[in-house]
């Protein structure tokens, strides 16, 4: 086999068509709510492409991160690492250990210097000169600032790389920061999520490979095709919540009816992420669905939120009295008010945008 | 010449593991040591919090074994509140949790395990005709066995090694001598790779439709998350004034419940068909590893899998106790209470205690001070006679004790289990070993294989009891009595424990107005991984190593498949820490 061949040479040698080559290209586009008339452009870049390099970095983690990747149904593992990239160093995946996975970290860095791309999950301790987690002995800032050097791009996997996530929550006993927060030279995309959707970490991967640049991103690093809109803005029980209809408790006729989980402390409204859209595990649901609030987990410092059983106190004036207004003039006359006060939903929805995490700390 | 060989890091696990091993002029394993290399203070950052949430962040210690740690946290708080939940929530974690056996038993043994006995590179010297007759023969009711399914495979394979680009396969020690399988069956084991990676992806929905989403599905203290949208018309009531429509709101609706079944039902043919006749195929390549990797000869469970509710350990499932120096035939009582029982030690850890460094503390003491000092990194070798790893070494009345699949198989084996026996039995006829083949690196391998079918099957009965429960009208599943932290006592107290994958598992709290005063988890990795004790006694990871005699210390696959054998999870085993040094509340329970 040539060092040239390309993805769609590779792909048509194990018997995939042009045209399911085409239609791969044409849900990838459709994936990262690109125009239908680039999936020629994916397309022609993907038929191009060499297998590029990735490494990827586990710092202080807990491999939940690693494991969604594994459960992504389009593109799979499989076609990722066999058909679109060349995972060079991945701790739970790799075959070699200790100096041979380390030498495979070397020679892929160099190789390929100025062009891997660089995924890291987990968290970096930096308290104490960085001790509290080390590989081969080294420190976790030791090792992602030589491989920052010679990266194209950095990936920060989860909550915990992309904002530091639970082990930076308070008191953040080893010094827990985000990649971000060590890496200032470098084009660095946030897939946050404890873990973060499957489908957004290998999307973004897709994206990179296709146009040889990271999607663009939202104020906090995130790719807007995923993160650009709130749980709750999606949400599918999201009428309930204008009806003023909410579940009281987790298995009453609300709950078991599909009404709203905001007063049993759902943090939709807050956290912006593609559940309620891409959904988990190929369609099979997502946390609404399967009665328990949102916890918020793509957000920064979403562990030092407030309970997660807390509703949103914020905005508590208009919400409140949407729903006690409901409670009192029962459902119908809440119907009557979702059809009617427009003016005030409107106020609502606004303030709830401006509202962030941050905002509700010490709620 | 001595030499010591490091392995660090330790890949295809979770977390962040290091062994150092001392080796004779043999080559031969003298001392081993097991360092885990990564901390992030979970339980302190827990302190403060509402009970009610600490199943979310006790969750995150891993996500690998996800869920383990959220049932722990959510029995804990229920256990220290006198909490019961409903029989539907029961049943619906028995699922889950038994969901979560299989799913991680299996990708342990495809993709993290597989490859210190499978060679990738062999696999493309394989006849793909001759592959396809071996894997009918191996399995004969598995579809995916046509010499052409085998053709692509290989083609795969091929294309990933004469590219030049091997991946996740680059630097594997191929062409190992201690590699013994024919290249049919490496090329059968490595499409059964594949196969497995597409499979967990399906029953991992199982968690999604009762938690919303894995990795770390949603709990919750005092039942399950989900309610039920199914609206059963109740005998003599119809259905009732409440109803407004709502069928199939939730994901526990009929279409979920039915994918629930297949879910199952997929579980138990991928575990009959491939994961059972794999195992003992592969085993019979490599009898001599049935003599090495025992480790100490202790074995413990806490048991788990309640039939009728946590509170009657005689519905369990798989029991509690104590098994020592290989008797089978003296079960021990075990007390996760009982003060002189459970103790952990950090003679060799980088903690300090206020009571000396050499006395054990029962978790309700527990003591922790983060104390590093180790080697200032970089570092080339940690100095073993000292302090060496962030785990403790936690000891069952002073005695190190192996947990997890092993332990279990052997527990169920020596209460006399029917299908446990019947298992054994066969395994060990097969592969004509002794019943002591069990106490090694496959016998631990094969227990492994043979608990995911026990449990498989048992999925059943408990899908059958739940379906039959809604049939009769009960959709309870959430007990809101006592989810009010107003109605809570001032101070309460309580243990949770379960049988994780990976072993013995169980978190302590300790609650005060309504917020965690304290919390403290013992995980299996910490048991099988920890540091050697003041009396200089091994942990089982250690224990299990010595007498190895590596081939090539360049290329240490012994130390790869004896430590793999019991599958750590190293994030799980170092989580303890207590930057204060305060001394903990004392507690009493029961």
């Amino acid at each position: 086999m040539s060092e040239h061949e390309t993805l769609e040479q590779r792909l048509s040698e194990q018997g995939v068509s042009r045209r399911a080559f085409l239609k791969f290209c044409a849900a990838l586009a459709t994936m990262m709510a690109l125009p239908p008339s680039s999936a020629s452009a994916i397309a022609a870049a993907l038929s191009q492409a060499k297998r590029p390099s990735v490494i990827w970095l586990s710092f202080q983690e807990c491999t939940g991160c690693t494991e969604s990747l594994t459960r992504s149904h389009s593109p799979t593992l499989e076609s990722l690492i066999f058909d679109m990239i060349s995972l060079d160093y991945h701790h739970t995946l790799q075959a070699a250990s200790g100096h041979a996975a380390e030498q495979a970290r070397d020679d892929a860095m160099k190789a390929f210097y100025g062009k891997y791309l660089l995924l890291v999950d987990g968290s970096i301790p930096l308290k104490d000169g960085g001790v509290y987690s080390t590989i081969a002995g080294r420190t976790n800032l030791d090792m992602l600032e030589e491989a920052a050097k010679g990266a194209a791009a950095i990936v920060a996997v989860g909550s915990c790389a992309a904002f530091g996530g639970l082990p930076n929550a308070q008191p953040n006993p080893t010094g827990a920061v985000a990649v971000s927060d060590i890496i200032k030279d470098k084009p660095i995309v946030n897939i946050s999520g404890c873990p973060p959707i499957p489908a957004v970490i290998t999307g973004v991967l897709a994206h990179y490979l296709t146009f040889g640049e990271l999607p663009a991103l939202d104020e906090l690093g995130r790719p807007k095709a995923f993160y650009g809109e709130t749980i709750h803005d999606r949400c599918y029980r999201r009428p309930f919540y204008d009806q003023g209809k909410f579940a009281k408790t987790f298995d009453d006729e609300g709950a078991r009816n599909g009404w709203c989980l905001y007063e049993l402390g759902c943090k939709g409204p807050t956290t912006h992420n593609a559940c309620a859209t891409t959904k988990w595990n190929g369609g099979a649901g997502f946390p609404i669905e399967a009665g328990h609030g949102c916890i918020g987990c793509s957000e920064p410092k979403f562990w030092d939120a407030g309970s997660f059983y807390t509703p949103l106190s914020a905005p508590a004036a208009d919400v409140a009295s949407i729903s006690q207004a409901a409670a009192v003039a029962g459902a119908g006359a809440a119907l009557a008010l979702s059809a009617t006060d427009r003016a005030k939903r409107q106020q609502v929805q606004q303030s709830r945008e401006k509202l962030t995490l941050e905002d509700l700390k010490g709620n | 010449m001595s030499r010591t060989v490091v392995v660090d890091p330790i890949t295809r696990i979770e977390g962040h593991l290091r062994i150092e091993a001392e080796t004779d002029a043999e080559g031969r394993i003298t001392q081993a040591s097991s360092a885990g290399t990564m901390v992030r203070g979970i339980e302190i950052i827990l302190r403060g919090r509402d009970p009610r949430d600490a199943w979310a962040f006790a969750q995150r210690i891993c996500g690998v074994c996800t869920l383990v740690h959220g049932i722990a946290s959510v029995r804990a708080v229920e256990d220290a509140l006198k909490y019961e939940v409903p029989a539907n929530a029961q049943l619906i974690r028995n699922l889950m949790t038994g969901a979560q056996y299989i799913h991680d038993h299996v990708m342990h043994f495809y993709h993290l395990h597989a490859l210190d006995w499978v060679d990738v590179v062999s696999a493309l010297k394989a006849d793909p005709k001759a592959t396809s007759e071996l894997a009918q023969t191996v399995s004969p009711s598995y579809p995916r066995s046509s010499p052409g399914y085998f053709a692509d495979v290989q083609k795969k394979v091929k294309g990933f090694v004469e590219g030049g680009q091997l991946g996740i396969f680059a630097n594997g020690y191929w062409g190992h001598p201690a590699y013994k399988l024919p290249p049919e069956a490496n090329l059968m084991a490595v499409a059964h790779y594949l196969d497995a990676l597409a499979w967990q992806r399906d029953v991992a929905k199982l968690h999604t439709i009762f938690g919303g989403k894995n990795p770390h599905p949603n709990f919750l203290v005092g039942g399950v998350p989900c309610a039920i949208s199914i609206h059963p018309e109740q005998e003599g009531k119809g259905r009732g004034p409440h109803h407004r429509g709502g069928e199939g709101a939730t994901s526990l609706n009929i279409v979920g419940l039915a994918n629930v079944q297949n879910i199952i039902k997929q579980m138990r043919e991928f575990v009959d068909q491939v994961y059972v006749p794999d195992t003992l195929a592969i085993a019979g390549f490599y009898k001599d590893w049935s003599t090495q990797g025992e480790g100490v000869g202790n074995f413990m469970t806490y048991g788990d899998f309640p039939e009728k509710g946590i509170s009657d350990p005689s519905s369990y499932l798989i029991p509690s106790g104590a098994i020592l120096n290989r008797d089978l035939s003296v079960i021990h009582p075990v007390d996760l209470h009982a003060e002189n029982e459970i103790e952990e030690f950090v003679s060799h850890s980088w903690y300090d205690y206020s009571v000396g460094k050499d006395k054990g503390l029962h978790p309700y003491k527990g003591e922790t001070t983060l104390h590093y000092t180790g080697p200032k990194p970089p570092y080339e070798n940690l100095d073993t006679a000292k302090d060496y790893s962030w785990l403790k070494s936690p000891r069952w009345k002073g005695k190190a004790m192996e947990v997890g699949p092993l332990a279990r198989v052997l527990m169920m084996y020596a209460k006399g289990h029917a299908q446990t026996k019947e298992l054994v039995d066969m395994t060990l006829s097969k592969l004509d070993l002794p019943v002591t083949a069990l106490y090694s690196t496959l016998g631990r391998t094969a227990a492994r294989t043979l608990e995911t079918k026990i449990i498989a099957d048992a999925m059943q009965g408990w899908y059958d009891q739940l379906i039959a429960n809604i049939k009769a009208g009960d959709v309870r599943t959430f007990n809101e009595t006592k989810w009010d932290p107003s109605t809570w006592p001032a101070v309460a107290k309580g243990a949770g424990f379960m049988e994780a994958p990976r072993g013995a598992l169980a978190h302590w709290i300790v609650i005060k107005d309504g917020k965690i005063d304290n919390y403290q988890a013992v995980v299996p990795s910490t048991w099988n991984a920890g540091p050697r004790d003041p009396q200089g006694q091994d942990g089982p990871y250690e224990a299990a190593l010595k007498g190895h005699k590596l081939h090539d210390p360049k290329q240490p696959i012994e130390i790869l498949r004896t430590i793999h054998s019991f599958d750590p999870c190293i994030a799980c085993a170092v989580h303890v820490t207590d930057p204060d040094g305060e001394e903990l509340v004392k507690v009493k329970i029961k």
